[in-house]
């Protein structure tokens, strides 16, 4: 699979596991999208830094070409697969009671 | 890089006592799990030529494959400032819902 193919299956992924698996419905919430607006900021930066400067490179024969911030339009996807899996489990860790507080 | 990206995050456990570090099992819990997944993907990104690094650009400590060890402290470091930044959110939106309210 392409690099775009393997990051819109991983957000299908998480959007199902926010939703069905761990039911933390994080893709409902204010809370979520403000934190993600902030994420995805940074994000820009530190993509336009990495690619901009060579340190990490793409082979475009598995991206589409888009490009937003120097870096493949697909990383936002990469990103956005992580960072709400990772918050959604955190969220579902507290809700079972672990550390809740 | 990830310097930037852990500075710009872990001020909020200092200054909003957002408690992320202090939730450890919690966090570990959240972010390992994630970690390998996308360690996984990595290494098959690598292995098949989908991405690479720079050499000259890298510390030099090399895992499997080459994979620099940038790139997996990445896998821990950008999480952590996930999660140190919904708790910020929720320390100045304390009312919203965040899903693991009692």
């Amino acid at each position: 699979m392409t690099y775009t193919q393997l990051a819109i299956l991983s957000v299908i992924l998480v959007v199902i596991a926010d939703r069905y698996v761990l039911k933390t419905h994080l893709l409902q919430r204010k809370a979520f999208w403000t934190a993600y607006a902030i994420i995805i900021s940074f994000q820009l930066i530190t993509n336009w830094w990495l690619t901009s400067r060579k340190i990490l490179s793409y082979s475009e024969d598995v991206i589409l070409g888009l490009r937003i911030a120097s870096a493949p339009a697909e990383d936002l996807l990469f990103g956005f697969s992580m960072v709400t899996l990772t918050i959604s489990l955190w969220i579902f860790w507290g809700r079972k009671g672990i550390q809740r507080l | 890089m990830l310097i930037f990206t852990f500075l710009g995050s872990i001020w909020l456990e200092v200054f909003l006592k957002v408690g992320v570090l202090r939730r450890i099992k919690r966090a570990l819990l959240s972010i390992l799990p994630v970690a390998i997944l996308f360690l996984i993907w990595d290494y098959h990104a690598v292995i098949s030529g989908h991405w690479w690094f720079d050499e000259e650009q890298v510390v030099g400590i090399l895992g499997p494959k080459g994979i620099p060890l940038e790139e997996f402290l990445f896998f821990i470091v950008v999480p952590l400032a996930a999660l140190l930044t919904i708790e910020a959110v929720r320390t100045q939106r304390p009312h919203w819902k965040f899903g693991d309210e009692q």
